[in-house]
């Protein structure tokens, strides 16, 4: 039996194993390579896309419990060029080795949905692993990404 | 299109040619013979180096690994300023590895391109200004025979050479004309300190706009036509072996079409190829080949170490410490000032095992075929990855093709190339090319550990608090273990760096080393031993400044007294300078405001180290609960690496070696029971989240005209002692083992 869902807007269909993790069926299938493996655990999120809106770790999500899921990953964060997150983690340089950001990007965005204006306390319910520890930019940018979608 | 060969280094040259497109390709080639002959340029098996285009775009070649340090930023900067192109210019390709075989001994071609030791920004310092200034002499000197004046009256600026009467071209415009110059015979001069417009000033990471939107590439996005997928189970015991084995279930899994067995080293053989004999299932995907590693039954012997726990170290540490060690520097007489002593103060401080966790674990591809080989993967050292390949199939290193991704970091982890050797032994023992793929736990299971250790260290103090004698001793599991001709005598090495502060500083002063046996694999974890020993040195410093009633910061000046160098023959020397180290501290401490009153339940630490030719210290202001709930209110640290080169990327790497150092101290260790590794994954090796971090961390960079050296792992050493002595002052509870954990609550609930 096969499961029906969208990635970045569009439908995909995967008749292989159910019990994949989501993780998996967008890396090796859909080769949407953005999205990191990092534990496998649901513990770093380095994996996290969105699934209609909500971060999710991807590792533990099987696709088949995905059917009619909107999937959003960090190749389609940006619907016409770069997302007020994504540029605002460019102009704060937050990358160091770059492997959790996409998941850290994600999460932000989805903050941002929820609470326009966040609190340093609001920012720190983002619990994705930076490896490199560049937390204290990834604060700025949170900032300047909000400061940018309120002022347009 | 050869035109000659201008020297970078003493064994290399630059070679100017022209390209396809009518710009001016540099390469450097290694062989004065193949030039002397004027024939034509060999094709380039390795990529560019220096590439400028008609249109004015200049190409500059990477050819660091990049682990998050930033040489893929700051080496090109370092080009690009000597050649005076526009930053906003160039586009910024990794090389590959590249070494040229042809020679008696191998040689780089493009210079050192491993990621270890801080070393990269100081290498570069001392070559690659000169592949840019190269560059720019050409163009001055195509620019001046255009014109018809002197090469000296041309100036360049921002990819222009400037006419003394205001014309201009662009260096597209004279590349093809450069091209066909000789480059000059000698080296060229350099810029001076004031004529730099990209080094000193922020760049920010030039592969940002591909990592937000996830198309950088690192190893684990490698998908090389028709490559399978392996994982492996290893055994978990320390030099255990496989009892026996049942692949069938594993056989059966939809998408896996193979099960080999990896041998592993023999007990005591020196590990330089793969960590662990294990099984690896070989699929089609990742998924696939994860549910065949599920469904392999394997029993394992426990191998020598079953009986290994930590709480076993722990108590060999005691032993070793009750005995003399070797004693591996001996200044003045340290028992002689010990029973002079006025005071004598002691403390004993532990140092866990912790693993490296990079959060993209180890995966590499590795194409094995019968007359060569090509590997893909996050390295550190990729000239490692090529001997690998080499130690494990046969094939000659010059027939080994190897490729640097981005690596999502390595902090010492991929300096070791095990997991390379695993792949290669795969892809020879079943024809495949290999996608090789370790998990979390592989990782957590499986790694070359930071050192445990206990430290003792006393110091002698006279009657006006002056410290006249000073010893460490340390008991620890060295590094060097099971590291090819290194002699027994040897392994106290990587664990005492006998130069460190405060040597020299203390008349009579005394380093001890006894070796801990364990089977744990052990290895470089960024800033190595620094990390252990400033914890044990800043902590002590300040026990002993309370014990003899002095204020921390005045004892640390008072012991460094005036400034002075002293030679450093360990790493990052030649000298180290006691001015510099002075600077940082009092920078720290004069920002956070050393010396102000404090409210109840709070406190200032300050540490200062010096690590592989940089300065660091940190100043952390922390708040203690009365029920022992810590918060840390404010850090400040600062670095002298000498003349920085991207100040961005070197707050950048104080900010991540400083919640590297806290998330280390407060939360993490390997601990071992039944000669095995407990921790298997995130839940028990938790790092820190941003929430349990800092909300800022000030970065004082102090702007210097000395040779810089690297950033990527001074921030972390001084980082715990600062918050360890900052803990201290806010509530009286020393924390002498770590991590912190639930000790501060524990010990003021008693």
């Amino acid at each position: 039996m096969s499961t029906r869902f969208t990635v970045n807007g569009v439908e995909r269909e995967f008749g292989g194993d159910g019990d994949m993790p989501l993780l998996w069926y967008l890396r090796d299938h859909a080769r949407l390579t953005g999205t990191k493996y990092g534990c496998g655990g649901g513990f770093c999120g380095a994996c996290t896309v969105l699934v209609d809106g909500q971060p999710q770790r991807s590792c533990l999500l099987p696709v088949a419990a995905l059917a009619g899921r909107a999937i959003r990953t960090i190749e389609g964060l940006g619907e016409s060029g770069l997302h007020a997150v994504q540029r605002a983690w460019i102009e704060e340089d937050v990358a160091q080795c770059g492997y959790c950001q996409a998941g850290q990007i994600l999460a932000a965005a989805a903050l941002l949905e929820r609470t326009p204006d966040p609190s340093p306390e609001d920012i720190d319910t983002i619990g994705n692993y930076c490896r490199c520890g560049t937390y204290v930019r990834i604060r700025r940018a949170i900032a300047r990404a909000a400061r940018e979608r309120r002022s347009t | 299109m050869s035109a000659a060969a201008a020297p970078v280094t003493r064994r290399s040259f630059l070679q100017a040619s022209l390209t396809a497109s009518g710009g001016l390709l540099l390469q450097p080639v290694l062989s004065r013979a193949a030039l002397a002959q004027d024939a034509p340029a060999p094709p380039n098996p390795f990529g560019l180096f220096l590439r400028i285009e008609r249109d004015n775009r200049v190409f500059i070649g990477a050819r660091g690994a990049e682990i998050g340090q930033g040489v893929k930023t700051s080496l090109p900067m370092i080009i690009a300023d000597e050649l005076d192109a526009a930053w906003a210019d160039v586009t910024v390709e990794q090389l590959p590895l590249a070494i040229d075989f042809s020679g008696p001994t191998p040689q780089w071609k493009y210079g050192p391109q491993g990621a270890g030791g801080s070393t990269s920004i100081p290498d570069a310092w001392a070559d690659l200004r000169q592949v840019g200034a190269q560059a720019r002499a050409l163009m001055r000197r195509a620019a001046a025979a255009r014109w018809g004046i002197a090469p000296d009256a041309v100036v360049t600026r921002d990819g222009h050479a400037l006419h003394p009467d205001g014309r201009r071209l662009t260096y597209g415009e004279l590349a093809a004309e450069a091209a066909a110059l000789p480059p000059a015979a000698e080296p060229v001069a350099l810029k001076s300190r004031g004529e730099y417009r990209i080094i000193g000033r922020p760049q920010r990471v030039v592969d940002a706009p591909e990592i937000v939107t996830g198309r950088a590439r690192y190893g684990i996005d490698v998908y090389e036509p028709g490559a399978c997928t392996a994982v492996v189970l290893r055994c978990p015991y320390f030099d255990g072996d496989i009892a026996g084995f049942d692949d069938r279930a594993a056989r059966a899994v939809a998408g896996v079409r193979a099960v080999v067995v990896v041998p592993g080293p023999k007990p005591g053989e020196p590990l330089t190829a793969n960590l662990a004999t294990g099984i690896a299932v070989v699929a089609d995907d990742t998924w696939s080949a994860l549910k065949g590693r599920e469904a392999l039954q394997v029993e394992w012997t426990r191998g020598p170490f079953a009986g290994e726990s930590s709480a076993a170290l722990d108590r060999q540490c005691g032993e070793l410490l009750a005995r003399t060690g070797q004693i591996v520097r001996d200044d003045g007489d340290f028992g002689a000032a010990r029973a002079a002593a006025a005071r004598v103060v002691s403390a004993r401080y532990r140092v866990p095992f912790v693993s490296h966790a990079p959060l993209e674990p180890e995966n590499c591809f590795v194409h094995v075929m019968p007359d060569r080989a090509r590997v893909i993967g996050p390295f550190q050292q990729p000239a490692g990855a090529q001997r690998a390949v080499n130690m494990v199939t046969g094939i000659p290193r010059a027939a080994i093709a190897v490729e640097m991704t981005r690596s999502g970091g390595g902090f010492g982890r991929k300096l070791t190339n095990d997991f390379v050797a695993e792949a290669a032994l795969i892809s020879k023992a079943t024809g495949l090319p290999i996608k090789l793929m370790w998990t979390r736990s592989d990782d957590l299971q499986h790694d070359f550990f930071r050192p445990f250790g206990h430290h003792e260290l006393v110091a002698a103090l006279d009657g006006a608090g002056a410290v006249t004698g000073w010893t460490h001793r340390l008991a620890s599991a060295s590094k060097y273990y099971r590291r090819p001709n290194v002699k027994a005598e040897d392994m106290w090495g990587p664990e005492l760096y006998p130069d460190d502060f405060p040597a020299r500083l203390v008349p009579n002063y005394r380093l001890e080393w006894h070796a801990v046996t364990s089977g744990i694999p052990r290895g470089s974890w960024r800033a190595p031993a620094h990390t252990a020993n400033a914890f044990a040195v800043q902590s002590f410093l300040d026990e002993v400044a309370l014990a003899s009633g002095q204020d921390p910061l005045a004892l640390r000046l008072a012991m460094l007294g005036a400034d002075r160098e002293f030679d450093y023959a360990q790493h990052g020397g030649p000298k180290f300078s006691t001015g510099r180290l002075r600077t940082v501290l009092e920078r720290v401490a004069a920002a956070i405001g050393w010396g102000r009153a404090l409210p109840k339940g709070r406190g200032i630490g300050l540490a200062a180290h010096f690590t592989f030719g940089g300065y660091a210290a940190h100043a952390i202001e922390a708040e203690v609960s009365p029920r022992g709930e810590l918060a840390i209110r404010r850090v400040v640290c600062a670095i002298d690496c000498g003349q920085p080169v991207n100040p961005l990327g070197i707050e950048a790497q104080m900010q991540g070696g400083t919640i590297d150092g806290l998330s280390t101290a407060l939360n993490l260790e390997i601990t071992i029971r039944d000669g095995r590794v407990e921790q298997a994954n995130f839940n028990d090796y938790p790092l820190a989240t941003l929430a349990q971090m800092p909300r800022d961390v000030e970065v004082i960079i102090v702007d210097s005209a000395e040779s810089p050296s690297g950033c990527g792992e001074m921030g972390i050493p001084t980082a715990a002692p600062a918050l360890l002595n900052a803990i201290h002052a806010a509530c009286g509870v020393r924390i002498r083992s770590l991590p912190v954990r639930d000790q501060l609550r524990q010990a003021l609930r008693a």
